[in-house]
C-alpha cells in the first residue's frame, strides 16, 4: 500500500504527528473516579506512530497543550505504523480498546475501519470550517465528518534536478511527448546522468507512473472515481491505463538507470539530489530524506505533475495529512478534553507553529487556521502553483475505498519488462475486484 | 501457519479417536484418566477450537469487525488468482529443489565427516552452525552480500575474476532459485547430522567384512552405506520437504516474493492476502496449503517408513 508503505518511511520525518495514550481498561478505571469530581484533572491517552519522529514531535504536542490546558494529562502510547497498524487498529476498535485519540490515515484506509460504528462524530466542530473540501472528503462519510488534519499535504509527481535541467538547457514539460523528449535529450547530451530514475528496492514507488497519473484521468473524465466504486471503470481502459502504458514506454526507451532493480528511495533521493539522475517520478513527502542528508542541496530539486498525454489535462496529483480521530468508546470528561486536544494541535496558533516545525513542509496545509510561514523548499513552491491555478486532484486512494494491495509488484512487473502494460493493469484489476468485494460494495 | 503447524501433530492424538485409545490404555495406565484432563483442556481450546475456526473462517468474508458465510466463494476466488498459479509452481519446485540438494549435499558432507579428515569435529560443527543462525538475520545479510552493484558476491566476481555477476535476487528467472540456495546453505547442517547418525549407526563389520572381500570405496558406499542409512534419508527428505513446502521468512527476508511475483510461494501470497485485510480469503489459503502439504507427505512418508521397516 502506498501511503502506508510511504508513511513507514518517511511520514516520520515529514511533518508528523503523533501520540499516544495508555490503554482504554486503566483510562476507564481512572477515569470514572476523575469524572466523579467534575472539575478535577483529566487523563486522555493519545495514540500514534513507534518511530522516533512520531514520538518526538508527540511530546512537543503534549508538552504545548498540557501548559495551555493545565486539567488535562495526556499519556502517549505508539504502535507501528504499516498494514501491522492497521490490523492493530482494526483490532484495537472492535475490542474497545483504542486510545481517546489516535493518528492514522484517511481516504480508503479510514473508510476500512467502519467510522460511522466506531468513531465519534466531529462535524460540530468549529475548526471544520477552516478544512478545504478536498480534506472534508477524505475524512468523511455521508452520515458524518471524523478526522482532523495535522500536518501539510504532498504531492506525487516528477521531482527534478533544476541545475540538470538548466545546464542542458531544458523546460519543464506539460504533455507527455515533451517528457519523452527531454529525457531523449538528457540521454543523448550527458550519458552519465540518468534520465528517468527508479528504485525497485523499495517496491511501493514503483507505484508513481499509476498513482500520479490520477490527477490527468480525473481531468480528462471527472466521474472516473465514482464510476470506478461502482465497478464501471477498468484501469485496463483508458483514460486509466495510460499510467501503466507510460511506464512500459520509459523502460522501453531505455531511460532507467541501470540499477533500477536494487536501489532503494533514500539512494535514489542522493542520486537526485547530486545530478545523477534528472528526474524521479515521487513524492514531495521524500523530499524530508534530503533536508535530513544533503540540506543544501534541498533547493535543487523542483517538483512537476506526471504530464498526461494531452497538456489540458496535465494536473498535480495531491496526498492529504492524516489526521486525529476520536473512537465511540470515549466518553463524558475525557470526550471533552480529547476534542479540545484535536483543536488545539490541529488549528490553533502554537498547534499549527509546531505541525511546520517539527517536519519539512511538503505542500500546503488543508487547514485554513495554518498558514505557512518562513522559506520552503523549491519544489513545494513549484506544488504551490498547482494548486493557484486549481489544477490540482486528491489522489485515487481519497477518493474511492479501493486501493488494490498488490499494485507495489504489478507495477515492478510492468516497470521490470516482466508483463507489458496492458497485462499490469488486467491483473490490477482483478486485485481491486477483491478489496471491493471484501468492502461489500454494491456492483462488484 | 497455525492451521498447518496443529494439523501435522500425528491423527491419534486428535480427540476424536481418544476414547477406543483411553479404554485400550486404561488397563495398563498408571494414571487415572483425570489425569490427562489438564493437557487435553489446553489442547481443546489453544489447537482444536482454532483449527475447526479456522475451517469455519475459510467459507466468511471476514473483516474482523464482521464475518459473512460465503460458500465456496474464497477457494474459488483462490484458485482464480493469477499469483496462486506461480505461488503453487515456485512451492514445488522450492520444495523439491532445497530438497533434493539437500539429501544429495548432506549425505556427501556426512560421508566425508564420518571418514578420518584432519579437524572432523571443527569441521561438523562449521557445517552444523548455520542452522543456529536466525533464518531473517541469514536473508537479510545475504540480501546485502548478493546486491548487483553494491554486494561483496559480485564485487569479488568482478574485481577478482572479471566476470559481470548476475542480478542474483532482481532478475526474475533467478531470484527463487538463489533464495533455494541460501536455504540449502542454512538447512544442511540438519540433513548432514541426521546422514552422519546414521551412517554411524552402521556396524563396522560391514565395512571390514567389504574391504576383506576386496571392495573398493564407491562400491562400499554404494552397496553399504547407502541402502543402510536409508532410514536417515527418508527423515531429511520429510522434514525437508515439509519445510520446504511451508517455507516463508527467508523468502520474505530476501525477495519479499520479489521482483513483481517471480519468487511468490503459497506461504508467502497467503501472507500478502492477510496484510491486505483479506482475512477469509487467506484462511483459505491456509487450509487449502494443509491440504496440499498433508496429500504430499502422508504418501511420501508411508513409502519411505513402509521402506525403511522391512529392511531392519
Amino acid at each position: 500500500m502506498f501511503s502506508r508503505r510511504f508513511l513507514v518511511r518517511a511520514a516520520a520525518s515529514v511533518v508528523g504527528v503523533t501520540l499516544v495514550a495508555g490503554s482504554l481498561a486503566a483510562c476507564s478505571a481512572g477515569g470514572s473516579s476523575s469524572s466523579s469530581g467534575s472539575g478535577g484533572k483529566v487523563t486522555i491517552s493519545f495514540l500514534t506512530q513507534n518511530d522516533s519522529q512520531s514520538v518526538a514531535t508527540g511530546k512537543k504536542y503534549i508538552a504545548a497543550f498540557e501548559k495551555a490546558y493545565p486539567n488535562i494529562t495526556v499519556k502517549m502510547d505508539t504502535q507501528p505504523a504499516g498494514t501491522q497498524g492497521d490490523n492493530l487498529t482494526k483490532t484495537k476498535l472492535s475490542t474497545g480498546e483504542m486510545d481517546d485519540v489516535f493518528y492514522y490515515n484517511d481516504g480508503s484506509l479510514l473508510q476500512a475501519l467502519d467510522p460511522d460504528k466506531q468513531l465519534v462524530d466531529l462535524s460540530d466542530q468549529s475548526w471544520v470550517k477552516g478544512l478545504t473540501k478536498d480534506f472534508k472528503q477524505v475524512v468523511s462519510t455521508s452520515k458524518g465528518l471524523y478526522g482532523a488534519p495535522v500536518g501539510t499535504s504532498f504531492a506525487g509527481g516528477v521531482l527534478y534536478n533544476k541545475k540538470v535541467y538548466s545546464k542542458l538547457g531544458l523546460s519543464v514539460p506539460t504533455s507527455w511527448a515533451e517528457f519523452m523528449s527531454n529525457s531523449e535529450k538528457i540521454k543523448a547530451q550527458d550519458p552519465s546522468v540518468t534520465p528517468i530514475l527508479q528504485t525497485y528496492g523499495d517496491d511501493w514507488t514503483a507505484q508513481l507512473f499509476v498513482l500520479g497519473d490520477f490527477a490527468n484521468v480525473a481531468k480528462a473524465d471527472p466521474k472516473w472515481a465514482s464510476n470506478y466504486t461502482k465497478g464501471k471503470e477498468k484501469y485496463s481502459n483508458q483514460p486509466a491505463l495510460a499510467g501503466f502504458q507510460h511506464q512500459q514506454d520509459t523502460k522501453d526507451a531505455g531511460l532507467y538507470n541501470k540499477d533500477f532493480a536494487s536501489v532503494t528511495n533514500i539512494q535514489g533521493m542522493k542520486l537526485l539530489a547530486d545530478g545523477n539522475a534528472a528526474q524521479y517520478p515521487m513524492l514531495t513527502a521524500s523530499l524530508a530524506t534530503v533536508a535530513q542528508n544533503e540540506p543544501s542541496e534541498l533547493n535543487d530539486i523542483g517538483f512537476f505533475a506526471l504530464p498526461a498525454d494531452n497538456a489540458a489535462d496535465t494536473q498535480a496529483t495531491i496526498w492529504q495529512p492524516n489526521a486525529f480521530y476520536i473512537p465511540k468508546t470515549t466518553t463524558g470528561d475525557k470526550l471533552d478534553a480529547a476534542k479540545k486536544f484535536i483543536a488545539y494541535i490541529s488549528s490553533s496558533k502554537t498547534g499549527c507553529k509546531l505541525q511546520q516545525s517539527t517536519g519539512v513542509v511538503t505542500g500546503p496545509f488543508v487547514n485554513s487556521a495554518c498558514k505557512l510561514s518562513g522559506s520552503v523548499p523549491a519544489a513545494v513552491t513549484d506544488e504551490q502553483k498547482y494548486f493557484d491555478s486549481g489544477a490540482t486532484s486528491s489522489a485515487l486512494e481519497f477518493l474511492s475505498p479501493i486501493k488494490g494491495p498488490n499494485l507495489p509488484s504489478i507495477t515492478v512487473q510492468v516497470g521490470s519488462g516482466i508483463s507489458t502494460a496492458k497485462q499490469g493493469a488486467a491483473l490490477y484489476d482483478q486485485d481491486v475486484k477483491k478489496q471491493a468485494q471484501q468492502l461489500g460494495l454494491p456492483g462488484w | 501457519m497455525t492451521t498447518t503447524t496443529t494439523a501435522l501433530i500425528p491423527d491419534d492424538v486428535l480427540p476424536a479417536r481418544a476414547p477406543s485409545g483411553a479404554r485400550r490404555r486404561r488397563m495398563k495406565s498408571m494414571y487415572p484418566s483425570w489425569f490427562y484432563i489438564p493437557a487435553a483442556a489446553l489442547f481443546l481450546v489453544f489447537f482444536a477450537m482454532p483449527t475447526f475456526a479456522s475451517f469455519y473462517f475459510a467459507f466468511t468474508r471476514w473483516s474482523l469487525f464482521a464475518h459473512t458465510f460465503i460458500g465456496w466463494a474464497n477457494f474459488v476466488e483462490f484458485f482464480q488468482d493469477p499469483q496462486l498459479t506461480t505461488g503453487f509452481i515456485n512451492t514445488f519446485i522450492y520444495g523439491f529443489v532445497t530438497s533434493a540438494a539437500k539429501v544429495v549435499l548432506g549425505l556427501a558432507l556426512a560421508v566425508l565427516l564420518t571418514s578420518p579428515v584432519l579437524g572432523r569435529g571443527y569441521l561438523r560443527a562449521v557445517v552444523f552452525f548455520p542452522v543456529l543462525v536466525s533464518t531473517i538475520g541469514v536473508g537479510l545479510t545475504f540480501k546485502a552480500l548478493l546486491d548487483p552493484f553494491h554486494g561483496l558476491i559480485n564485487g569479488v566476481l568482478k574485481n577478482v575474476f572479471g566476470i559481470t555477476g548476475p542480478g542474483w535476487l532482481t532478475d526474475p528467472h533467478m531470484a527463487l532459485l538463489t533464495v533455494a540456495a541460501v536455504d540449502v546453505w542454512k538447512g544442511v547442517g540438519i540433513a548432514t547430522l541426521i546422514f552422519i547418525a546414521g551412517i554411524v549407526a552402521v556396524p563396522q563389520e560391514y565395512f571390514e567384512a567389504a574391504r576383506v572381500d576386496g571392495a573398493g570405496s564407491w562400491a562400499i558406499f554404494r552397496r553399504i552405506t547407502l541402502p543402510l542409512s536409508r532410514p536417515a534419508m527418508g527423515t531429511v527428505i520429510i522434514l525437508s520437504l515439509i519445510g520446504g513446502l511451508r517455507s516463508f521468512d527467508l523468502i520474505y527476508a530476501m525477495t519479499q516474493g520479489g521482483p513483481g511475483f517471480s519468487s511468490d510461494v503459497i506461504a508467502s501470497v497467503i501472507y500478502k492476502q492477510y496484510q491486505a485485510g483479506f482475512f477469509g480469503l487467506s484462511t483459505a489459503g491456509n487450509v487449502i496449503l494443509f491440504v496440499v502439504v498433508t496429500a504430499i507427505m502422508i504418501p511420501v512418508s508411508r513409502l519411505l517408513n513402509g521402506k525403511g521397516a522391512e529392511e531392519e
